[in-house]
């Protein structure tokens, strides 16, 4: 069995959510030999201090994430959108909040 | 209605033998995560043991305590079950104790856990509202150490040749000390009869349907147990605790004025 | 917690950092957003030598911990009161935390843990060498919370706001996690400190014992630290060890008159036209020789991991074999 070892335990990637109502974080990874036992060790190792109220475990290798390198394109592209955001419209103070 | 300090003791002595066992493991565990783990359910059992003694010591009264009931009193005054206070390893006397072995661990850590399971959850209805509380708080930390052993168990027995050669070997050195939850005690007969106690015989069928279940669910087999029956709870207990208690009690005793 | 020997080279580590590529463009993206303060994520193109600087920072850190687990750990079988056992436990348990926190924010350079432990168990990789000192009394444990974590505080806090994201993310989890660390150890030590005089005595011959070695933990001043103008250069280090250990002398010396005891150096006053206090000259001969492994328990210490580690083989073996076996079975990620 020389060939599986600590390499072979795979890393995953841990969300908690710290109460009912708030959305699941990421906090951190760690190493475990399937899905069942990285939910346990997740339990152990992220949430001593009544951290969280719900756990996701995912494989990091399952995350697809977006290239730096991309960041140009993707991105920019919403800075100059200022008509998105509620400032950036004026309404007459006697209106109250809107 | 109170429990009698006895049957407390034998609850609390459990958990302060097995919680000083495991937390041996502490820094030499297989995996990271699992030493994590393994710390958290020493910490439960010492928090169970705190609760118990603290409790006992308001029955004693006197100049009882939480650290005087765990550090001043001898191998022969404890009441845990024999099972709890062996090595992390195989058959051997206390002097020749080898390296840890983590089956032997999970093994213990199931049988007991099996059995608390059962035993935290009919003390909830214990009649000594103090006790019933403890159980309540013990019964979950119980269910997730139960869950945890036996999820290794099956790991172990349906992993490797190696994994399940030493679980088996666990299993058959272990089993027999599992004799000694259904036999007789005096403080658990009065606790019973006072109703504040569980009458564990009658927890026995769960006890082997749990048990039987996983095991076969690990391909491990139960194997037969006959002979000699342990009786720590009684008092009569194995080499080992012996020097469980010298260490764990070296300093307490060395200043025995002393505050910390 | 504990950080001192980032500033030592790992034994196999290779010479002087690349400097050709500074030119190009990446470099020059990479600089820029050093200079504003920024932050450095995984998928952000990085220096080859800020990458394996990190590396060896981050997994001395991380081993650091696990091994520092090892001279805690020898006084929880005999914790004086329940109490104390459990907070022993919850203590040691929170470095093999911090310790995971960092193997995994080191993994987001690319290098596996495994690969880490391999580097740790070979005598490649450093760690502090504070825990090649052996813990002799209960005090000991008192005086590693009040003075190696409050050390190591002092070192940890500006790593909060390292330029490596994942690092400066895992420091911020480990500090909040710390604040107990020292607080406890000093209160441990308070405590004895009202018992009887064989306890007073014993928290004074350990605070003499750890005093200087504290000191030494900051590493060697920064003309003598090969990495230090660099890391400081790349924020992965923020403060310099000198001005940490005046630091850390100066919030001790308080402490100490607090709790009773007195530190053991006869140069130790206050200077006002510094607005310090002055301290003596720190035993780097015997640093050396720690930290080349040859102090009192370096041996044991890594052959304890090295054991841990090999002995824990079939376990992880065996969780592996299961899971192959039944990787089409054991599809329950919660949602």
């Amino acid at each position: 069995m020389n060939a599986t070892t600590l390499k072979d335990w795979p890393l995953w990637e841990v969300f908690v959510r710290s109460k009912q109502g708030i959305e699941h974080k990421h906090c951190g990874s760690l190493h475990a030999a399937d899905a069942a036992q990285a939910l346990h060790m997740a339990r152990d190792v992220y949430t001593r201090r009544q951290e969280g109220v719900s756990i996701w475990v995912v494989p990091s290798a399952k995350i697809t994430a977006s290239n730096p390198d991309d960041k140009g394109e993707l991105f920019d592209p919403a800075s100059d959108k200022i008509y998105r955001h509620p400032s950036f419209y004026e309404i007459p103070d006697e209106v109250g909040h809107m | 209605m109170k429990a009698n300090a006895a049957y407390l003791l034998h609850l609390a002595d459990n958990a302060v033998v097995l919680g000083q066992r495991n937390s041996e493991w502490c820094g030499h565990g297989p995996i990271l995560e699992e030493d994590i783990a393994l710390a958290n359910m020493s910490l439960d059992m010492i928090g169970q043991a705190r609760l118990l003694y603290q409790l006992a010591a308001t029955r004693i009264g006197g100049d009882a305590s939480e650290d005087r009931l765990a550090y001043f009193r001898d191998a022969s005054e404890y009441r845990n079950y024999t099972l709890l206070e062996l090595p992390h390893n195989g058959p051997l006397v206390g002097y020749a104790v080898a390296d840890r072995d983590y089956a032997t661990t999970t093994v213990r850590n199931f049988l007991y856990g099996a059995l608390m399971v059962l035993l935290w959850d009919g003390l909830q209805k214990s009649a000594d509202e103090d006790l019933a509380a403890i159980a309540a708080k013990s019964l979950k930390e119980a269910s997730y150490h139960l869950h945890h052993s036996r999820d290794w168990l099956i790991r172990f027995g349906d992993g490797t040749e190696e994994s399940h050669a030493r679980a088996q070997a666990a299993v058959d050195h272990l089993f027999a000390y599992s004799e000694e939850f259904w036999s007789d005690s005096v403080a658990e007969s009065a606790a019973v009869d006072a109703g504040v106690g569980v009458d564990l015989r009658e927890l026995r069928s769960a006890w082997d349907a749990l048990v039987d279940e996983t095991l076969t669910e690990a391909k491990l087999a139960r194997p037969e147990v006959k002979g000699y029956l342990p009786s720590g709870k009684n008092g009569a207990h194995s080499e080992h605790l012996s020097y469980l208690l010298g260490e764990m009690q070296v300093l307490a005793r060395a200043h025995p004025g002393g505050t910390w | 917690m504990y950080t001192q020997s980032m500033d030592i080279p790992d034994a196999a580590e290779k010479g002087p950092p690349e400097s050709a590529s500074a030119a190009s463009e990446l470099a020059n993206a990479f600089e820029a957003r050093i200079d504003a303060d920024g932050r450095i994520e995984p998928q952000d193109w990085m220096p080859d030598n800020y990458r394996q600087t990190l590396v060896r920072q981050i997994s001395q850190h991380a081993h650091s911990e696990i091994v520092g687990m090892l001279p805690e750990g020898n006084w929880i079988s005999r914790a004086p009161s329940l109490k104390r056992k459990a907070i022993l436990i919850a203590k040691v348990q929170d470095e093999a935390g911090h310790g995971l926190y960092l193997y995994s924010a080191a993994e987001t350079l690319g290098t596996s843990r495994e690969q880490m432990l391999e580097g740790l168990h070979s005598g490649r990789a450093k760690y502090s060498s504070i825990f090649n000192y052996p813990t002799l009394t209960w005090a000991d444990v008192g005086v590693i919370g009040w003075l190696v974590d409050g050390a190591a505080i002092m070192n940890q806090v500006p790593l909060c706001r390292c330029s490596y994201g994942p690092y400066a993310r895992a420091m911020v989890r480990v500090c909040k996690e710390e604040s107990f660390h020292q607080r406890q150890g000093y209160e441990a030590l308070l405590v004895m400190m009202k018992g009887t005089d064989e306890q007073r005595a014993m928290v004074q011959d350990a605070t003499n014992r750890y005093w200087w070695k504290c000191l030494a933990m900051f590493g060697p001043p920064a003309a003598d630290s090969p990495h230090s103008a660099l890391a400081m250069r790349w924020g992965i280090k923020r403060i310099s060890n000198d001005e940490l250990r005046q630091k850390f002398v100066d919030a001790t010396v308080p402490q100490a008159k607090v709790l009773g005891v007195t530190l053991p150096d006869p140069d130790l006053k206050w200077n006002e036209a510094r607005q310090h206090y002055d301290y003596g000259e720190i035993d780097w001969q015997e640093f050396w020789t720690t930290v080349a492994g040859n102090g009192p328990c370096n041996k044991e210490r890594l052959a304890t991991r090295v054991k841990a580690h090999s002995d824990g083989q079939w376990v992880r073996d065996a969780a592996m074999a299961y899971a192959r076996k039944y990787r089409e079975r054991t599809i329950t990620e919660a949602v």
